[in-house]
C-alpha cells in the first residue's frame, strides 16, 4: 500500500523535484533559451515583489533541453595491446596513464568499458599485467575481448579470468550488450598452424591471408533471443570490438555479417555500438544505429585508404616523436532520450567531443565539429 | 726412353690436345643458321644478332649489290632489329633471361623488406613497424628528403627509419649500407608505386 503523503509534504517534493532539475537542465540550456527564462524570472520577481510570491521552478518549457540532458556517464579504457617486456614498456605505461585519468575524473564514471585487446600475444603474463592494471579502476569495469586476446589459445585464459566474453546487462533503463565480435574462420587447423602461429597471423593487421571478423551465427541467435526481451523504446548501447559495419576489409576494419547484426537491431528506437579495433576516432550512422570508435592507448592507426565513414572527423595525423599523440581514452555519455554523446580524451590534444546532435544532423554537423576542431572532414590519407 | 724423349713427348700431348680442343672451341662457337635461298639469283644475308636475316632477289651468282641497293638491304635488316627491341641500353636489347634475374632479385630484396618491416625482431620491445605502419601506410616516402622538424636536420628516408628503430622499437639503428636498411628502404618505397615523388612535403 503506498505511503500516503501529505498534500504540503508532496508540494514540498514536487518543489525539491522541479528545482533539481532546472539545477541540472540549467548549463545544458542554449543562450536562446537561457535569455528567455532570464526574462521570465526578472517578470516573475517583478510580480513578486508586488506580493505574489513564486514557489514553482517550471517557468519556461526545458523539454527540449531536458532530452538532450546528460543522464549518467561510462568511461573506456581500451586496445592497450600490453606486452610482457617489463614493467616500464610503453604500453603498461600508456594504459597505467589511462587508468590515472580516469581515477581523477570528477564525478567517477557509472562504470569502466575495457574494450578489448588488453594483451598484444594473448599471452596468461600479459593479460595478468592487464588485469592487475585495471584492478587500480576505482569504477566497476565491464570487460569486452579482443582478437589479440582471444587467439593464442582459443579465449581459455580470458574465459578463466574474466567470465564469458558475450554478455549483457540493464544500467539506468539502456541495454547494453557485450558481444565477442572477433570470430573468425578457422584457417588454422588443416596447416596445422601451433597457437603462437596462429596468434602471430590474427596479431598482423595487414595479413594477406587473413579472415574477416564475424560476430557469427551462434551470437547472432544469442543476440535475438537477448532482444527480445527488450522494450522497442529501451536505448540499446552495444559493445562490439569491431566495428559492426565495413570500413576497410584488408586491415580487418570489418564484421562481414555486420548486415544482418543491424537488422536484429533495426527495430529498436535507439541504438548505440561503441567499437573498439580501429584505434582512431570514427563516426558512422546507418539508419536508426550510430557507431562510435575508440581510442587505443597503445598507438594510433592511420585512416584507411578507403571506407572511411563519410560523417567521421579524421583526427590530424599523430606526430611520432610523442609517444602518446593520437592515443588516449574516453567517455560515452548517455542522454535522457537514449542516444549517446561521445568524448575523445585525446593525450597531449584538445578533448574531441561528437554529440548526437552533430550526428543527426549528417554531414553538415559534423563540418561545423571539422571546423571547431580545426579538424578536416575529408583529410586524405597519407 | 731418354728424359728429353718423355719431355717432347708431354708437349707433343699438350699440342694435340690443345689443337684438339681449340677445334672443338671453333665447332662449337654459334653460327647464324642462315635460311636457304630460294634460288641460284637469290641471296640472304644475316645481321650480328644471329637471330635477323633478309633475302635479297635479283642477284646474279656473285654479283656484288650496288651501293644504294647494298643500303636498302642493311637499313631493312636495322628496321627489322628494332622492332624487336624491348629497352634501349647502350642499343643492346634485354634478354628475357635477364629481365627475370632483375625481377627475382628485386623481389627477393622487396620481399626481404616487408619481412623485417613485420618483424619484432629488428627492436628490442616487440614492437614491429607494421604495428603503427599496416602495409606501410602514413610512411609517406615520396616526400623524403625533407626538414624534418623533430630532427632538426634534413631527413632521408633511412634517416626516419632509424629513428623509429630506436625510440618506437628501442632497437640498434641500422648503418646506412646495411643489407637489412636497403631492404627496408625497397619494401616501403614500393608501396608507394606510381604515387608522384614530392620531396619537401611535410
Amino acid at each position: 500500500m503506498p505511503k500516503y503523503v501529505l498534500p504540503k509534504e508532496r508540494e514540498r517534493q514536487e518543489y525539491q523535484e522541479a528545482r533539481a532539475d532546472l539545477l541540472q537542465a540549467l548549463p545544458h540550456l542554449s543562450r536562446r533559451d537561457f535569455l528567455s527564462m532570464s526574462a521570465q524570472a526578472a517578470a516573475v520577481a517583478t510580480v513578486a515583489w508586488k506580493g505574489f510570491p513564486p514557489h514553482s521552478f517550471q517557468l519556461i518549457n526545458v523539454a527540449e533541453a531536458k532530452e538532450t540532458a546528460p543522464k549518467f556517464t561510462i568511461a573506456y579504457v581500451s586496445d592497450t595491446h600490453i606486452l610482457d617486456k617489463g614493467l616500464t614498456h610503453r604500453f603498461v605505461r600508456a594504459c597505467q596513464k589511462a587508468v590515472q585519468d580516469v581515477n581523477a575524473l570528477e564525478p567517477q564514471p557509472d562504470f569502466v568499458l575495457f574494450g578489448g585487446d588488453l594483451a598484444q600475444l594473448g599471452k596468461p603474463e600479459e593479460l595478468s599485467i592487464g588485469q592487475q592494471i585495471l584492478k587500480d579502476l576505482k569504477a566497476p569495469v565491464r570487460m569486452m575481448v579482443g582478437e589479440h586476446d582471444w587467439y593464442l589459445d582459443m579465449g581459455e585464459k580470458w574465459r578463466e579470468m574474466f567470465g564469458e566474453p558475450t554478455y549483457s546487462f540493464e544500467h539506468k533503463g539502456v541495454h547494453f550488450i557485450v558481444l565477442n565480435s572477433v570470430i573468425v574462420e578457422d584457417y588454422w587447423t588443416e596447416p596445422k598452424m601451433t597457437p603462437m602461429q596462429r596468434m602471430l597471423a590474427m596479431a598482423q593487421l595487414d595479413n594477406p591471408h587473413g579472415r574477416p571478423f564475424t560476430v557469427g551465427e551462434a551470437q547472432r541467435d544469442w543476440l535475438k533471443k537477448d532482444l527480445a526481451k527488450v522494450n522497442k523504446k529501451t536505448p540499446v548501447v552495444v559493445f562490439s570490438h569491431s566495428p559492426l559495419y565495413k570500413y576497410y576489409r584488408p586491415w580487418n576494419f570489418w564484421t562481414d555479417d555486420a548486415e544482418q547484426v543491424q537488422a536484429l537491431l533495426a527495430p529498436f528506437a535507439t541504438v548505440t555500438v561503441i567499437h573498439a579495433h580501429t584505434h582512431q576516432p570514427l563516426t558512422n550512422r546507418f539508419k536508426n544505429i550510430t557507431f562510435h570508435g575508440v581510442l587505443s592507448t597503445a598507438w594510433p592507426w592511420p585512416y584507411a585508404p578507403k571506407g572511411l565513414p563519410e560523417l567521421t572527423v579524421q583526427m590530424v595525423r599523430a606526430d611520432p616523436f610523442n609517444q602518446f599523440d593520437g592515443c588516449g581514452w574516453g567517455t560515452v555519455t548517455a542522454l535522457q532520450d537514449g542516444q549517446v554523446n561521445k568524448r575523445y580524451n585525446l593525450w597531449d590534444r584538445n578533448p574531441m567531443d561528437v554529440t548526437f546532435e552533430q550526428v543527426s544532423k549528417g554531414r553538415k554537423g559534423m563540418e561545423q565539429l571539422a571546423a571547431q576542431l580545426k579538424g578536416n572532414i575529408s583529410w586524405p590519407s597519407y | 726412353m731418354t728424359r728429353w724423349g718423355r719431355v717432347v713427348m708431354i708437349v707433343a700431348a699438350i699440342t694435340v690436345g690443345g689443337g684438339v680442343a681449340v677445334r672443338g672451341l671453333s665447332e662449337e662457337a654459334p653460327r647464324h643458321q642462315l635460311p636457304a635461298p630460294a634460288d641460284g639469283r637469290s641471296k640472304v644475308v644475316g645481321l650480328c644478332d644471329g637471330e635477323t636475316s633478309v633475302t635479297v632477289t635479283g642477284l646474279a651468282p656473285g654479283e656484288r649489290m650496288a651501293p644504294d641497293k647494298a643500303q636498302a638491304v642493311a637499313s631493312e635488316l636495322m628496321g627489322k632489329y628494332d622492332a624487336k627491341l624491348q629497352v634501349a641500353h647502350g642499343g643492346t636489347e634485354h634478354t628475357q633471361r635477364e629481365t627475370r634475374v632483375w625481377e627475382a632479385e628485386l623481389k627477393r630484396v622487396v620481399d626481404e623488406g616487408y619481412k623485417l618491416f613485420h618483424s619484432p625482431e629488428i627492436g628490442t620491445n616487440g614492437i614491429s613497424c607494421d604495428m603503427c605502419h599496416p602495409d606501410a601506410s602514413i610512411t609517406h616516402p615520396e616526400t623524403y628528403p625533407k626538414f624534418q622538424s623533430q630532427l632538426k636536420k634534413v631527413a632521408l628516408l633511412r634517416d626516419m627509419i632509424n629513428w623509429c628503430i630506436e625510440n618506437p622499437l628501442e632497437g640498434p639503428k641500422l648503418a646506412d649500407d646495411d643489407p637489412k636498411m636497403r631492404a627496408m628502404e625497397a619494401y616501403i618505397l614500393s608501396t608507394r608505386k606510381g604515387v608522384p615523388l614530392d620531396p619537401g612535403k611535410h
